[in-house]
């Protein structure tokens, strides 16, 4: 593959690595992280290695500069920086590396500042370890860079801690620190992953900009459509090697391979209803069995009866440390309607978690009500409540801390059933199959469970009580793409077959738009926009929703085709191999 | 998302884990060795600790006596054999009291409303404001010497400290996401508190209790060298060493097998802890999602 | 700076409270004891019942125990520790003399626990050499020790058989070698321990990474970030390292003979003197009080994000 080992001028690549093997060898069994990867990266361009959690990419990353860990042992038939050889330099001159010929970027520069130091102190270590200006100079020079990567003044910000600073601007501040010494690589793992989608886009937009100033930037994430603006080439990892590497363009239009290809189709998109995927076989037969092509969008029958939940007026404020208020709901007014499924989206400090809590009954509104099948619910005491809490159940984000640690899965299950003895036992086999999973798991606990399997527990669990309604806070967002397709697919069916609604709550726009009949737009505490799903994110009336929509990295081309108009739509891949009609994209803003 | 695999635990205490293991099998065959001492000290010690004979007194080590005599011509070995009953009756005895009263007295409050928990909580502040053992010394004063009297005396030092545990953890476990999940289906506050938050708030505690009792087996035997414990002529590691001072000059062997004795036997306490803490920890380990 | 003195100003109702708790907790235990506080006065071995009933007069045993306490708090707040029984020498006075030898000592082991233990946890922090190993195995050791065992190893080994220190540690610096070493030997161990477990769990954390990625060595990376994030274990268990040098001050000066509060708290306590015992008492709990809220105010400068509310 001749385009792989030379950059886009011909001329010889920046980093060139070959048959790239990293593992770490334990006592009984040594994990063999990364299993022989090659490529290439020249300057000014981007390679982006995608792949799901555990699948080698970040150590991949570290392993160019030597950050393995020290219990790593690295091997390379090449690993070249610059035509130097890696494996073959001192440690001396592998800190002359770091951070002088290439940097690295972490996710969360919460974690990844120091969080006792200011952000000068944080910027000048790399400065005065490369002694890139005389001691008196690394002040101003520290506020250039600030400068440089868009952080408004940079003079206070400078002196300010890491948690100071808002998600967006500690992430431009870690940058800075990777790009001081002025390394002519950047390797960035999952920058933009802990951060609102808003923030992403302009981070992204940064990263876009050093690029073209001739960086050459090595990618790493789990989000396919995050690289697809930046990336040149991608490659798809899986279990520690390459499964396919092309220019991005191609790889997005006509993947090759089939994990590829399960990992694009597994992505929800904001902007248009992917096909319902047929859940893999389970044990009584499945509901709906709907092949590729069909779009089955949600919004069948839903809107029908008397409104099951209703919720007026709310607010609710908290008290920080230091005495002061922070609303976190101001007037936020909904409801939901028997069978039909309520998206919540916003970003976080929108409120949605307190709207969720408040409906739970978990706490109380400062003012406002929220009503079930007509009867008072929010302002019921205890113990009146508690025979009519079957009614609404939830299905966690992190259902692993939902869990009793010392409990196994039979027992987190029948805690819930509220039949007894023969007919408990039977129920509970009942649930398993509903959500597909086999009964052997009945003994095992939750370490020993997938995420994916924890989640079908968690959402058999909430059904016990045969609740009519479910309230799904963040439900899949700590599963793997891949995973969050099954559980989602799930959730569907029990829809359908069971007729609960649903309270989803999210901030992934892609999700809410494949799960909910109607959707709420919150930020600050308000209820900015209301509607039809597909009304609110086709056709958005609020600015704030439009930026929202506007933001989200999109799977196409990369910038430089043409801008379209604002009624495009993405037309996705509907079934493998099919050729596809060419995409277009909106600028990003 | 993972920089490292997920099935590589996380090195803990990456140098203590170089410690090492046959050291825990020893601690645990010499804990056995004390059970024995305390249980059925004449197995061990041939002769009467209380036997005196001037005759031999401060003799060193040698034939008949392994650990020579004290000042009263005592034989040093039966006695630093028999001596193991109060000192370990002391350590262990009040590192249980105060476990069993900490604990209820830290989950009460920390499940049963402000008023409780308030009360609860200056006591325990005020009583840790008081050095460890100035609270013990202040107890003993109290009540008198005696070997039952500092084995309470040290309960009540140590009750604050797993006060405060036990509430931590109540508080912490009350907020859990399983308590709330047990909320949301609906069940009763006592069903909570019995199989949710007693169960889990324990394994700190039992892991506070081991750490506990290596020291308090220490602070037994200083208040029996201040004069505060058994009184003379019971056998008491502490006493024992009081008592050698006076004879430096002349005999190094009464001040040095007693405090060896006390030694060794928090040593096999801590490493046989250490181990136990370590498992105990493994089977409750959170793992990478 | 405003918000810190209205802090400050937060903390004293507590910090009352704990002084008023502990002088009534000396109160009602010395309330509980079968023995009179007159006899103990007067010293002599058979007084009269007269002279006994005088003197319980004169000391105010006589009135209801509810006005004791009252006339208890009272002189308390006003700052009068009274008279000692066993001495009869103004408790203050009393104090004042044992107060600063035990400070002296506390402080000279303090140092230098310190400067054993932070080179100590530096170097073998997350390193799995031999000399790791032997570093656990000798803190073990000293943890598991009584310090006054220790002490009287020293005692043999240096004073007696070596001749180098005193036998008698009187106010010299020489006096003060042995019973300091033998203080710190009895932190020095769960210092290292504690500095060490903090070290390495700041050195698992990604900003070491991104520390690394700046091209820092791992010394650099141990004191300029390291180091730091050890602050913060040390001042959370400083409430035991004082508790600690407290209760090893009462055994070391007992060991070496040596003036100090802990000697004289001991004495008190064997000698039922309730004015005295309740001036250690009062002493230590505000020596402890106000070493707490400077903790409580060295978290704040330590760790900046503590100093306001969470982002």
């Amino acid at each position: 593959m001749p385009d792989q080992d030379r950059s886009a001028d011909g001329s010889r690549p920046l980093v060139d690595v070959r048959g790239l093997r990293v593992s770490f060898p334990a006592r009984r069994v040594t994990i063999e992280a990364v299993r022989g990867v090659d490529f290439t990266l020249g300057a000014g361009e981007c390679l982006a290695v995608v792949g799901e959690s555990g699948s080698g990419k970040s150590v991949t990353a570290r392993a160019l500069l030597g950050l393995a860990g020290a219990r790593a042992r690295v091997e390379a038939s090449r690993l070249e920086l610059a035509g130097e050889d890696l494996l073959a330099m001192t440690p001396r001159r592998l800190r002359e590396i770091r951070g002088g010929r290439i940097g690295l970027v972490l996710q969360d520069a919460l974690t990844s500042l120091d969080p006792l130091r200011t952000v000068e102190a944080e910027i000048a270590e790399a400065l005065r370890n490369h002694r890139v200006v005389g001691p008196d100079r690394v002040r101003e020079r520290v506020v250039e860079l600030l400068r440089d990567v868009g952080v408004p003044e940079p003079r206070e910000r400078a002196r300010q801690y890491a948690h100071q600073l808002s998600g967006g601007l500690r992430q431009r501040a870690l940058i800075a620190s990777a790009l001081a010494a002025r390394p002519e690589a950047l390797v960035a793992d999952e920058p933009t992953t802990a951060l609102d989608v808003t923030t992403q886009a302009r981070l992204l937009r940064l990263l876009a900009a050093k690029k073209a100033e001739g960086m050459a930037v090595l990618l790493i994430s789990h989000d396919l459509a995050v690289v697809a603006g930046l990336a040149d080439r991608i490659a798809v990892m899986y279990r520690g090697e390459f499964v396919e590497q092309r220019p991005a363009a191609e790889l997005l239009a006509a993947p090759a391979h089939p994990y590829t290809r399960a990992l694009l189709a597994a992505v929800p998109s904001a902007h248009a209803t992917p096909p319902r995927r047929a859940r893999p076989g389970t044990a009584s037969g499945s509901g709906t069995s709907s092949g590729p092509g069909v779009a089955c969008g949600s919004g069948t029958a839903s809107g029908e009866g008397a409104p099951l939940l209703v919720a007026e007026g709310l607010t609710k404020s908290f008290r920080g440390q230091d005495g002061t208020r922070r609303v976190a709901l101001d007037g936020v007014s909904f409801e939901v309607r028997a069978g039909e499924v309520l998206g919540v989206v916003g970003e976080s400090g929108s409120g949605k978690t307190t709207v969720a809590t408040i409906v739970l009954g978990l706490l109380a509104p400062d003012s406002g009500t929220v009503r079930l099948g007509g009867k008072p619910w929010s302002g019921l005491p205890e113990a009146a409540r508690r025979p009519l809490r079957p009614r609404i159940q939830l299905v966690p984000q992190d259902p692993f801390g939902s869990f009793d640690p010392r409990y196994p899965v039979e027992r987190i299950i029948a805690e819930a059933v509220p039949e007894r003895g023969e007919a408990r036992r039977r129920r509970i086999g009942a649930l398993l199959d509903l959500v597909g999973l086999p009964g052997h798991l009945l003994g095992r606990r939750p370490p020993q469970l997938s995420g994916g399997e924890r989640q079908r527990v968690a959402i058999a669990r909430a059904l016990a009580p045969r609740p009519d309604l479910l309230v799904c806070d963040e439900p899949v967002s700590a599963l793997d793409v891949s995973v969050q397709a099954h559980v989602l697919d799930l959730l569907d069916d029990l829809r359908e077959r069971l007729g609960t609604a649903m309270l989803f709550i999210s901030h992934d726009l892609g999700v809410i738009r494949r799960t909910s009949d109607r959707v709420l737009v919150m930020r600050s505490g308000r209820v900015v926009e209301t509607g039809p799903v597909r009304d609110v994110l086709d056709h958005p009336t609020h600015p704030y929703t439009r930026e929202l929509i506007a933001a989200l990295p999109r799977l196409g081309l990369s910038a430089g085709s043409p801008p379209a108009d604002a009624g495009t739509r993405l037309m996705r891949v509907s079934a493998p191999g099919s050729p596809t009609a060419p995409m277009t994209q909106r600028e990003l803003s | 998302m993972t920089s490292i695999p997920e099935t590589l635990p996380a090195a803990r205490g990456r140098a203590a884990a170089w410690a090492p293991r046959p050291g825990v099998v020893a601690a645990w065959i010499l804990l056995a060795l004390v059970a024995l001492a305390v249980a059925w000290p004449s197995l061990l010690a041939a002769r009467d600790p209380n036997a005196a004979d001037p005759a031999t007194a401060l003799a060193g080590p040698g034939a008949g006596h392994l650990f020579g005599t004290d000042e009263l011509g005592r034989d040093v070995l039966s006695r630093v054999v028999y001596g193991a009953r109060p000192s370990l009756f002391i350590g262990a005895g009040s590192t249980l009291t105060a476990l069993v009263a900490g604990s209820l007295l830290g989950v009460l409050a920390a499940t049963s409303g402000r008023a409780v928990d308030g009360v609860v909580m200056r006591v325990a502040d005020v009583l840790l404001a008081f050095p460890g053992l100035l609270l013990a010394l202040l107890v003993i004063a109290a009540i008198g010497p005696g070997t039952t009297d500092a084995m309470i005396a040290l309960a009540c030092a140590s009750v604050p400290g797993f006060i405060r545990i036990a509430r931590s953890q109540g508080l912490v476990i009350r907020r859990a996401d399983y308590v709330r999940a047990a909320v949301v289906l609906g069940r009763g506050r006592a069903a909570i508190q019995l199989r949710h938050v007693l169960p889990n708030a324990l394994p700190p505690l039992l892991a506070f209790a081991m750490i506990n009792i290596g020291a308090a087996i220490i602070s037994g035997a200083t208040l029996s060298f201040l004069g505060l414990g058994p009184p003379a002529p019971t056998p008491e590691w502490g006493a024992m060493l009081s008592t050698s001072r006076g004879y430096l000059s002349v005999a190094w062997a009464p001040a040095v097998f007693p405090g060896l004795a006390i030694t060794v036997t928090v040593i096999a306490v801590n490493v046989a802890g250490r181990d136990l803490r370590r498992r105990f920890e493994g089977r409750q380990a959170v793992p990478r999602a | 700076m405003r918000p810190a003195g209205r802090w400050l100003l937060g903390r004293l109702p507590r910090a009352v409270i704990v002084l008023v708790g502990a002088a009534t907790v000396t109160f009602v235990a010395f309330h509980l004891l079968p023995g009179d506080p007159a006899r103990v006065s007067l010293g002599t071995p058979n007084p009269t019942a007269q002279l006994v009933a005088t003197t319980r007069h004169q000391m105010g045993l006589d009135r209801p125990l509810a006005q004791q306490y009252l006339v208890f708090v009272g002189r308390l707040a006003r700052g009068d520790l009274g008279m000692s029984y066993q001495l009869h020498e103004p408790v203050a006075r009393v104090i004042g003399r044992g107060l600063w030898p035990t400070v002296e000592l506390a402080l000279a082991a303090f140092a230098l626990a310190v400067v054993v233990a932070v080179p100590l946890a530096v170097a073998t922090a997350g390193r799995r050499r031999a000399s790791a190993a032997l570093s656990w195995t000798v803190e073990l050791v000293l943890i598991s020790s009584p310090s006054f065992w220790i002490g009287i190893l020293l005692l043999t080994l240096f004073s007696f058989d070596l001749r180098l220190f005193p036998v008698i540690s009187g106010t010299s610096a020489r006096g003060l070698v042995l019973p300091a070493v033998t203080l710190a030997a009895s932190i020095v161990g769960v210092l290292t321990q504690i500095l060490r477990e903090g070290l390495e769990r700041a050195l698992d954390e990604p900003f070491t990474t991104s520390a690394r990625a700046r091209g820092s060595g791992e010394t650099g990376v141990r004191l300029r970030h390291g180091l730091r994030h050890t602050l913060i274990p040390l001042l959370t268990t400083s409430g035991w390292i004082l508790g600690a040098l407290f209760t090893g001050s009462v055994v070391v000066e007992t060991v070496f003979s040596r003036q100090g509060l802990g000697r004289v708290a001991a004495a008190a306590i064997t000698g039922r003197d309730l004015p005295t015992v309740t001036g250690v008492v009062v002493v230590s709990a505000l020596a402890f009080t106000v070493l707490n809220i400077a903790l409580d105010a060295a978290y704040h400068l330590v760790d900046p994000r503590l100093r306001e509310a969470a982002a």
